[in-house]
Parts: C-alpha cells; sequence; structure tokens
C-alpha cells in the first residue's frame, strides 16, 4: 500500500508538522490529550518507516525510494531524499527511540509537557532527514537544525548547570560543522554540484583530499564523539533530561558515525587511506583510555556516557580499519573489510538500543531519588526486584554478552581487526574486561546488597509504563542478539558496492 | 533424529521460562516440577542419544540449526555435532544436573530465611532458583553440543552469566555479589584469550565450523606470524594457546583460578552443578575437542600441562589448611581440573574427559554432602564447629566415605581408574615439562588424601564441637538431599571400572579426538593394560596408592590420634602456614595491582587527561568565549519554546541568504 506515497517525506514531514501541532495545542489545555496526540504521531511515523523496511530491494546498493525536486536552483540545490542499507537501519531506529522516548516522558514531564513533546518530534523528522538527504546543502540543514530542539532540550528541562553544558555542546558541534560546510561548498565550486553522490564519483587531488578529509572529521569526530573531542558529552548527559540523553545517546552519536561511512569514506578515499592511523589510533584510546576512565565514574549517567564514547570507537575502528585489512601481506585472501564496516553499522544500531536503555533506566532510578549519584543508592534490588532484572540484563549487554545486541557488532569488529593486526584485536578486546568492569561494579554498587538508605527503602518497582518501555528494548537487544541476520542482510549490498568505491584511488 | 536433539536443550530451556517468568503464578510446587520435567526429559533424550551413538554406533551428526548471519560469505551458524564425545558430555551434564535439582527441592526448602524481611529480592527467590539451574542445563548443552567456534563461545558466556547470577543469587550479601562479580571478569579475562583466537582462527582458516578447521589445522602449523615483530610465531600455537587461556579462566586453572574458591558464595546445589561437575570442566571440553588443533603444537600442549601441573599441587596445599567445608572442596576441584588439565597436555584427551566423568560424580557427591552437613548443622561451614556427625547423619556419612575414597583414588573406585591413568600417561609423556608434571601428580595423591580424610574426620569423627541447641536439632536430612547423594555414590563406585576399558583403552571416542603419532603416551600406556583387574593389580605395583593411604593415616594421625597436633605443626611451620592461608598472596596481589591500579589510573586519566588537559586547557582557551556566551544566552533564554523556535527560523533563513548572496 505504501508503495506510490512518498515515504521519506512523509516520514520526515509528518513528525515535524506533527510536532508543530502539538506545539500549537500549547501547555495551558488538556495535557493528557497533548501527550497522546505526540505518541499517536510518533507510532504512525514509525509505520511509515517500516514501509521503508518492507519495500526495501536488498540486492542493490543503488538508493532506494528517491525523491528529487528542485529546491534553490541559482545554486543547484536540491530537495533530495534516498535511502540505501545504511541510512534504513538508522531511520527506522529513529522512528523506534522517539516512540519510546515520548512513552517515556509520559508523567515525569510536568514542565511544559507540549513544549517537550514537540522537541522531541521535531528533532525526529530533523534527525530522519540528516539520514535521507542525498543533497549536502539539504543535508546541512538538517544537520545545523536537529541541534535547535536539542538545546532547548537541554536548556529547558536540563540540570543545574545546562547552561554550561548546552554552551559547550554548542560551541563543540558547531566549531565542527562550519568546516564541513566550507569543505562543501569548497566541492560545489569545484564540480558545480551538492550531490553527496556526485561528491562520490569526483576527481580530488591528495591535498584537496586531506583538507577535505580533516574538515569532515572535525564535524564528525565531535558529534562521535572520539577521543579527544569528547568532553562535551558526559556534561550534555549529565544536564540533559532523560528523552534528550536517550536521542543523545541512540541516535546523534550515529551521525556522526553515518557522516563517516556517507562523506570521508567514498569522498576521499586516498585521505581517509592515508590518515587511517589517526582515526584507529583515536579509536582504540576511546577503548581503552575511556574504558579506564568509565570506572571511576561517581554519576551513573557519566559512567554510561563514558561507556558509549567507548563503545563508539568500535564504529570508528571498523569503518577506518579496512585499508590496513587489504594491506596485511599475511592476510592473503584481504577479507574482513566487509566484516569490519557491517561489525561497525551493527554496532551503530545495537548501541542504539542499549544506550537508550541504560540511559531510560537512570531517569526511572533518577524520577524516583533526584539524585544519580552511586554512592547514593545500594540494594535496589530489594525494593525493585523487576527493574534490578532489567538493569542486570542491559548491564550485560552493555558488557557485549552474546545472545544480546551488544556482542554482535563488537565481535565482528574484533576479528576484523585481527586481520589487519594483532595487537588492534588486542587492544580492542580489552572492553570485554573493561567494559565487563565498569558496568558490573556499578550494578554491584547500585542493586546489590542491603537497602542502605531510607530513600532506597520507599522506592517502588517500575509501573505499566516503564516496565512496557523496558520489556520492549530487552526484546530489542534479544532479538538482534539472537537473530542478526535480517539487520545485517539490509547492509550487504551497500557495503560491499562502498567497499568497492573506496578501494579505487581517486587521483 | 535431528528434532530430538533440538529438543535436549530446549526441552531445559523451556522449564527455565515457565519458572523464570510465571514462577509467582505456578508457585514453588509447580515450578520444580517444571524444571525437573524439563530436565528429566532432556536425560532421558540425552541417554537415547548416547544409546543411538555409543551402543547402536551412529555417524557422527554434524548440521546446522539456523543461520545466525552471514556476512562476506562467511557463515555464523547455530548448529549441532553430535558424536561419541558430545553425548557423553550431554549425558554426564544433564545426569548432574537432575540429581541437583531434586536436591535443591530440600536445600532451597526454606530460603525465605535466607533474605531480610522486607526485602522483595527474596520474593519467589525459590522459583527463581530453579529457572537459573535450568537456563544454566540449557547454556551448557548448548556449549557441548555446538558444531562452531560461534556458538561455543554463546554458551562459553552463557555458562558464565548463570554463574554470575548464582553466585550472587543472595544478592543481598556482600561477600556473595564480590565474588560473583570477580567471577565474571575473571572469565573475562580468559575470554579475551579466547575471542582472540577465535579471531586468529577466522583469519587464518576463514571459518567458525569445527570441522572445516581442524581440516585446515595441519596446514597452519607450518605457517608463522609476527606479533612482536621480529619475532616469528607458529600460527597453530598462537591459536591454541589463545583458546586456552580461555579454558584457563573458565575450568580456573592458576592463575585464573581465584575466582573458583570465592564461588562458593553462591547456594551449595550449583557449587556441585556449576563449580565442580561442569560449567568448571567446559575448558577441559573445550581443549579435547579442539584436539586435531593442539595436536600440531607441541609448545601449545606443554604449556598447558605445565599449567595445569601447577594447580593440581598447589591448589591442593591450599586445601590443607581450609577449615570451610566448601571451601575444602572448592581447592579441591581446583586440583583435580588441574589432573585434568595435565591429561591434556599428555595428549591423552580421553583420560581427561574419562577423569571429567568421575570427577563430576564423585565431586558433585561430596558438594551435596557438604551441602547436607551445612543443612544439619543449620548453615553452619566451619569445620571446627562440626565432629562426630557420624552417628546423626548416617546415609550422608556413607555417602561422603564413598565420595571421598573416589577422591583419593581408592582401588577399585571410578578415581582409582582415572587419577592412575592420568599418572602413567604423564609417566609416559615426553613433552617438556613432563617431569615436573609427574612429580606435581604424584605429589597431589597425598596432598588429596590428607585434605580429603582431614575433612571427613573432622566433620564425621573426634570430638562434638557443635553448640548445644545444634547438637539437639542434628538429624539426617530429607529424602530429596540424601536420595541424590545415594544416586551420585553408586557411579562414584562403579562407573571407572565400567567405562574405563572403551573410554580410555578402546575406541570409544573414534575420531573426535585426534592423536598425532607423535605423542604416544596413552598408547605406551595402553600396551600395558590387560584388563580392568589387571589394571587394579598394577596399581598397587605403582607409588601412587602408597602415597594415598599415607596421606589418610596422615590425617588420622593429626585429627583423631592426636588432635593437638595440627596446631603444632602449623606453628612449627608458621611461614608456610601463612602462605597457604593467604592463598599465596594472589588475591592480595589481584586487588592491589588490577583492582587498585586501574581504579588508580582511570581516576588519572580522568582528571588529568580529561579535566586537566582537554577541558582544562584546550576547551578553557576558549572559556572566555563561552562565558560571554552564556552571557547572552541567558538573556535570550525565556523558557518559551516559540521564542527559540521563531530563532531557529531566522537561523535557517539567515543560513540560506548566506548561500544566495555568496
Amino acid at each position: 500500500m505504501f508503495a506510490d506515497w512518498p515515504l521519506l517525506s512523509l516520514t520526515v514531514w509528518v513528525p515535524i508538522l506533527g510536532g508543530i501541532a502539538v506545539l500549537l495545542s500549547g501547555d495551558k489545555g488538556d495535557a493528557a490529550g497533548v501527550r497522546r496526540l505526540a505518541l499517536v504521531i510518533a507510532v504512525i511515523t514509525f509505520i511509515l518507516s517500516l514501509g521503508l523496511y518492507t519495500g526495501f530491494n536488498t540486492g542493490t546498493a543503488e538508493m532506494q525510494f528517491v525523491e528529487r525536486h528542485e529546491w534553490i536552483s541559482a545554486f543547484n540545490i536540491f530537495y533530495h531524499f534516498g535511502i540505501d542499507g545504511i541510512s534504513m537501519p538508522l531511520i527506522i531506529l529513529t522512528t523506534f527511540t522517539t516512540i519510546l522516548v515520548i512513552v517515556a516522558a509520559w508523567e515525569v514531564i510536568q514542565k511544559k509537557p507540549a513544549q517537550y513533546l514537540a522537541a522531541f518530534l521535531i528533532m525526529e523528522g530533523l534527525m530522519v532527514g540528516v539520514f535521507a538527504a542525498l543533497d549536502s546543502i539539504f543535508f546541512y540543514v538538517f544537520w545545523e537544525g536537529m541541534l535547535v530542539p536539542m538545546f532547548i532540550l537541554i536548556g529547558v528541562w536540563g540540570g543545574e548547570r545546562r547552561v554550561y553544558a548546552t554552551i559547550k555542546f554548542f560551541i563543540y558541534t558547531f566549531i565542527g560543522s562550519v568546516f564541513m560546510l566550507v569543505a562543501l561548498i569548497y566541492m560545489y565550486y569545484q564540480g558545480g554540484s551538492f550531490a553527496i553522490l556526485d561528491m562520490h564519483a569526483m576527481k580530488l587531488t591528495m591535498n584537496e583530499q586531506l583538507w577535505i578529509f580533516i574538515a569532515f572529521l572535525m564535524a564528525f569526530a565531535v558529534k562521535v564523539p572520539m577521543w579527544p573531542v569528547h568532553t562535551w558529552l558526559p556534561d550534555a548527559h549529565v544536564e540533559a533530561p532523560t528523552g534528550g540523553s536517550v536521542i543523545l545517546a541512540a541516535i546523534m552519536l550515529k551521525i556522526g558515525g553515518y557522516g563517516f561511512l556517507r562523506f570521508s569514506l567514498p569522498i576521499t578515499p586516498d585521505a581517509s587511506h592515508t590518515l587511517d592511523w589517526l582515526i584507529i589510533t583515536m579509536s582504540l584510546i576511546a577503548v581503552v583510555y575511556i574504558g579506564f576512565v568509565a570506572l571511576v565514574q561517581k554519576d551513573m549517567k557519566k559512567l554510561v556516557a563514558y561507556s558509549s564514547i567507548a563503545h563508539m570507537g568500535f564504529v570508528t575502528l571498523g569503518l577506518f580499519i579496512v585499508f590496513q585489512i587489504w594491506e596485511n601481506p599475511a592476510n592473503s585472501d584481504g577479507s574482513g573489510a566487509i566484516l569490519a564496516v557491517e561489525g561497525a553499522m551493527v554496532q551503530m544500531i545495537s548501541h542504539g538500543f542499549i544506550s537508550g536503555a541504560m540511559f531510560l533506566m537512570i531517569g526511572v532510578l533518577y524520577d524516583r531519588m533526584h539524585t544519580r549519584n552511586i554512592q547514593d543508592y545500594g540494594g535496589v534490588v530489594n525494593t525493585m526486584p523487576i527493574f534490578a532484572a532489567f538493569a542486570v540484563f542491559f548491564s550485560m549487554a552493555n558488557a557485549g554478552l552474546p545472545g544480546t545486541s551488544g556482542f554482535v557488532g563488537e565481535f565482528m569488529v574484533i576479528i576484523a581487526s585481527f586481520h589487519a593486526n594483532f595487537w588492534y584485536a588486542f587492544l580492542a578486546a580489552t572492553t570485554l574486561i573493561l567494559g565487563a568492569a565498569y558496568t558490573l561494579w556499578m550494578v554491584k554498587r547500585v542493586f546489590y546488597g542491603e537497602v542502605v538508605n531510607d530513600g532506597v527503602r520507599a522506592l517502588k518497582d517500575l509501573n505499566q509504563r516503564e516496565f512496557v518501555i523496558m520489556f520492549t528494548l530487552a526484546l530489542a537487544v534479544l532479538a538482534m542478539g539472537l537473530w542478526p541476520a535480517p539487520v545485517v542482510d539490509v547492509m550487504h549490498a551497500t557495503i560491499e558496492n562502498l567497499l568497492q568505491h573506496i578501494a579505487v584511488t581517486k587521483i | 533424529m535431528e528434532s530430538l536433539y533440538l529438543a535436549i536443550p530446549l526441552a531445559s530451556l523451556m522449564g527455565a521460562i515457565i519458572a523464570g517468568f510465571f514462577g509467582g503464578y505456578i508457585g514453588r510446587k509447580g515450578a520444580h516440577t517444571a524444571t525437573i520435567l524439563g530436565v528429566g526429559t532432556s536425560f532421558v533424550l540425552a541417554l537415547l542419544a548416547l544409546n543411538h551413538h555409543v551402543f547402536n554406533g551412529a555417524e557422527a551428526y554434524n548440521a546446522t540449526v539456523y543461520t545466525w548471519m552471514i556476512s562476506e560469505g562467511m557463515r555464523f551458524e547455530v548448529g549441532f555435532l553430535i558424536d561419541n564425545l558430545t553425548v557423553m558430555m550431554m549425558a554426564v551434564v544433564t545426569g548432574v544436573s537432575l540429581a541437583v535439582h531434586v536436591y535443591t527441592i530440600g536445600y532451597m526448602a526454606d530460603d525465605e530465611h535466607n533474605w531480610p524481611n522486607d526485602s522483595l529480592a527474596g520474593t519467589n527467590s525459590y522459583q527463581r532458583f530453579f529457572s537459573y539451574i535450568s537456563l544454566f542445563t540449557f547454556s551448557m548443552l548448548m556449549l557441548v553440543m555446538s558444531n562452531n567456534f560461534l556458538q561455543l563461545f554463546f554458551g562459553w558466556e552463557a555458562v558464565g552469566l548463570v554463574s554470575y547470577l548464582l553466585i550472587g543469587f543472595w544478592s543481598v550479601r556482600p561477600t556473595a555479589v564480590y565474588a560473583n562479580m570477580k567471577a565474571f571478569l575473571v572469565n573475562r579475562v580468559g575470554d579475551f584469550g579466547f575471542i582472540l583466537g577465535i579471531a586468529a582462527i577466522v583469519m587464518y582458516t576463514g571459518s567458525l565450523d569445527y570441522y572445516e578447521v581442524f581440516g585446515k589445522a595441519g596446514g597452519l602449523s607450518s605457517q608463522t606470524m609476527s606479533i612482536f615483530s621480529g619475532v616469528e610465531w607458529n600460527v597453530i600455537s598462537v591459536i591454541c594457546i589463545l583458546l586456552f587461556i580461555g579454558a584457563m579462566g573458565k575450568s580456573a586453572q592458576v592463575p585464573l583460578h581465584v575466582w573458583l574458591p570465592d564461588s562458593m558464595e553462591g547456594p551449595t546445589p550449583i557449587s556441585a552443578l556449576i563449580h565442580a561437575a561442569t560449567m568448571v570442566t567446559a575448558g577441559i571440553f573445550m581443549v579435547s575437542r579442539m584436539s586435531p588443533m593442539f595436536e600440531y603444537s607441541d609448545a601449545a600442549l606443554s604449556f598447558v600441562m605445565v599449567t595445569g601441573a601447577i594447580t593440581a599441587f598447589t591448589m591442593g596445599l591450599i586445601g590443607v589448611v581450609q577449615n570451610d567445608i566448601k571451601r575444602v572442596v572448592a581447592y579441591s576441584t581446583l586440583s583435580q581440573l588441574g589432573y585434568m588439565t595435565v591429561a591434556l597436555g599428555a595428549s591423552a584427551y580421553s583420560v581427561a574427559i574419562f577423569h571429567l566423568m568421575t570427577h563430576a560424580f564423585f565431586k558433585a557427591l561430596l558438594f551435596l554432602a557438604a551441602g547436607s552437613v551445612i543443612i544439619a548443622m543449620h548453615h553452619e561451614q566451619d569445620m571446627r564447629k562440626m565432629g562426630g556427625l557420624k552417628k546423626y547423619l548416617p546415609i550422608t556419612y556413607w555417602t561422603s566415605l564413598v565420595g571421598s575414597l573416589a577422591l583419593i583414588g581408592f582401588p577399585g573406585t571410578s578415581g582409582f581408574f582415572s587419577k592412575d591413568s592420568i599418572i602413567e600417561v604423564v609417566h609416559h609423556s615426553s613433552l617438556y615439562g613432563h617431569e615436573l608434571a609427574y612429580y606435581a601428580v604424584l605429589g597431589g595423591v597425598f596432598i588429596t588424601a590428607f585434605y580429603s580424610f582431614r575433612m571427613f574426620f573432622m566433620v564425621f569423627h573426634g570430638q562434638e564441637r557443635m553448640d548445644q541447641h545444634t547438637k539437639e536439632h542434628l538429624h539426617e536430612t530429607p529424602w530429596v538431599v540424601t536420595g541424590p547423594l545415594i544416586a551420585l555414590a553408586i557411579p562414584s563406585v562403579i562407573i571407572g571400572a565400567m567405562t574405563v576399558k572403551t573410554m580410555v583403552f578402546g575406541s570409544y571416542f573414534g575420531n573426535s579426538i585426534f592423536i598425532s603419532e607423535s605423542h604416544n603416551a596413552l598408547a605406551e600406556f595402553s600396551h600395558g593394560f590387560h584388563g580392568v583387574w589387571g589394571f587394579v593389580e598394577h596399581g598397587f605395583k605403582g607409588p601412587a596408592l602408597y602415597l594415598a593411604a599415607l596421606g589418610v593415616i596422615s590425617a588420622w594421625w593429626m585429627y583423631i590420634k592426636q588432635p593437638g597436633s595440627a596446631d603444632f605443626f602449623a606453628k612449627k611451620f608458621s611461614w608456610l602456614h601463612k602462605l597457604l592461608e593467604n592463598k599465596y598472596y594472589i588475591d592480595d596481589f589481584n586487588a592491589w595491582a588490577f583492582g587498585g591500579g586501574s581504579r588508580g589510573l582511570g581516576d588519572r586519566l580522568w582528571k588529568v587527561g580529561d579535566i586537566a588537559v582537554i577541558d582544562g586547557f584546550f576547551v578553557n582557551g576558549s572559556a572566555r568565549v563561552v562565558g560571554w556566551f552564556a552571557g547572552v544566552a541567558r538573556k535570550v533564554q525565556t523558557g518559551l519554546l516559540y521564542h527559540y523556535a521563531f530563532a531557529m527560523i531566522i537561523g535557517v533563513l539567515a543560513l540560506l541568504t548566506m548561500f544566495v548572496i555568496l
């Protein structure tokens, strides 16, 4: 039934217009009605996005569901949408997560709920736009636009130091994106087109590529975030409301990884090749260094934020290790590159579920106790046994236990990195120990043991709404861990094509 | 047969799901009925499979259940490889598990007393416990039935998860939740090696399937790889040693043994099932399964043998000074795992598996007997407060005696056949390190006999040292406890004599185990085999039997005849006593170096790296800008969304205008 619909436009505009409708319905009237409206819009958007999955042709690397209209013809800028095996799963992740975030806000957000929910819906549309846009200026508009609702979310519904966090977040990301914009404009002047696919095909000298690569790196490394430009993330998370943290971790970070896949690798393959050591080093530092830093965090949100950085290290590692896999003389058949990139993709999607769940769990505790300090907890299992069971499950997923989605991507990237160099795999695999150490130590201190104070003693277990959210996420994490094939199959054609493309020099 | 194989693990899983998710509705009786039915079904079907393969001589079954994923043309699958090695493991796992399930009905009957009054964590703890042990059975079955490295790793970590949940079952006890985290992390250190081993296998063979990988193992033995520049390592040796590091974690070999003694914080039934009979032997099973690879690497085999020898000897010694009844059995388990590992190193895989099987029965028996004592003593575990229990617990007493005799290798018992085989095989080995291993396992015999009977005498004989209240309530435990003791005592005696001929000397394992012709220790040992009686007779000619007897007599003399002499020796050799009591200071070292070290490092990286350098130096460079921004931001923050939305639209328009003008 969806076949003839402009599904991508719908998936972008339904939540944005719906968000505006929610905003207009205002906070003066019926809050329950506003929530229901927001939820209905999110669900409709999700169903629309499922059409992208069911109608997706896994056999081709061509862009699908393409829509192309003139927009600003003077500059050859088009209203241009289209998806492939890289963007489609990320779009579904976005629409899925938004539903959970809206449900999670239900009676928790009492301050201006209409504005809060509207911000999420508008942000959803803009994020889908980021993944679907095929014109780089169109992309850039969504890319900058989606930050605005996030600034507002942190700035209005955030914690005590929200202004500091917002500004830090803004400066970091803004400086990064300005360089990207310059690179895009430069390429427009050289090639006459803002179309991303034209840029893929464009010849560029090594010198040009290096500059463009670095400009992209500034934008995407901040977004991922990669060490050493990661320090905005823990602050932003700590100050953000629960829903903001979930969207930030589950989706916004992925936009950095997506950028590397969509822009850096195909547009500047030679520069990516030359500078791959830099990215690999930064990624491995993220895994090891950040793993140790996560261990000593006292604030649960900071701990999970640092754990996100470490997990995203696997994404960038998987993406940029391909050149060394091809070049390793011991790896005679050059295999492992596809595994690396697919592993990075799987890691992104899985991290969306798991980090989302982790932040939602911290939200559940924070709503009740109004503190995120690990020290203020202890023995939560005695008063919230069902919640504790979910906590152990998601923590195990965070530690990459096989059977959960957290294992799949890490496993693929570790195996692939062995194909490049023993020591890469060695350092990457330390996450098995470090990831388990920081996660389980937190579980031990927060959940196990005797009840430590009256606050914990008074805790009530999950309500129905919270249970449904946790259960849904648990199912997703488990399903993807037990049978990742459906997720991986949609990527094959695109990733194989991408790797063939970047194996050929552009000079 | 195909659906039957699938039904074996799934029956246990079903029980676990029913008891785990619906425990509140079906109650205690419903939970233990469901899980026992599930595991019972698994057990019966496993016996059918055993019959099919062993007695009807069916071919090995190797097939895919489902494809987990395909990437780069490589298949990641879940599938079964069922041969004589597998069916034996399946029978042992489900058999011991069934006994433990029944036993648990008695052991956990008054579990509510183990929880604080107002704690909801204790709600349905009984049902949850049954769910966990069934889930464990499922995971362990998936591990042993696997036909590929992916599923092996799945099972490997899944049993680790259940072990984590069960060690920390009494989640309000600080010691228990410390022990379970420690167990998981130490196992992760092993898995760290394991996953690198798997990665190496994928790189060099392009497959995860056992048969495909084994087929290429010979070719790998002539390849080298460079880990440190300039030094070339044999690929197969690297792979095998990495895999074995995984086994060292799971099967608790020195120095990754530290988690096993602490795992005794868990309820006793799981100490028997997981930390004695089945899970800890996963490493032994794995190496045997990988024999077509290990056989190509003398370096790896030597490493295996020496590790096992060190574990067998040093861990047994610690058992001598323990006073907690469960910890004695735990150190005994460590030591016996060392024996199995030594046998692996000597290429006598069948002997290792044989000892694994006999040990599963008698060690599960000893643990459950210890549990029976603990129930009778109202959860007192200190042997110094026991004594003279023989007359109160007759069934426990006699079954314990059977278990202890089997453990020390009393002629004719199952342990006698398996342990003597190990000693003899090591004697015939010519691998680097075999002398050390031989004297270690021989010395271990004396130590084993000593600590076993030290425990036996301290618990069941001599003065009654418990308080009056406990003494008045002492009586034999219910049939659900003693029944499994008897059920396990029978195979502890007879299974060795029944199976030694086919399993060790015969062709039982057929193609599942491969032994290179250059490793002929087992073959040489087999020449001397002339039937079961001949084996027993031969036992009287070797030193092991007399060492065991000496151990028992020493224990009797020190703890029954001259009760004060133990203290005398402890004082006389106080340095040694202290060293053993502190477990060679390995725990202290780990806590200092790894626990404290990594926290210190993390703290330093955070405070210096993130806060001082990145934020302090680089970001503070723009701090003034931030301050200025904050001032502006404060003015424009009205808190009304449409103001922001308005600003946003203006911003987008400005941006677009900028392009148009540019």
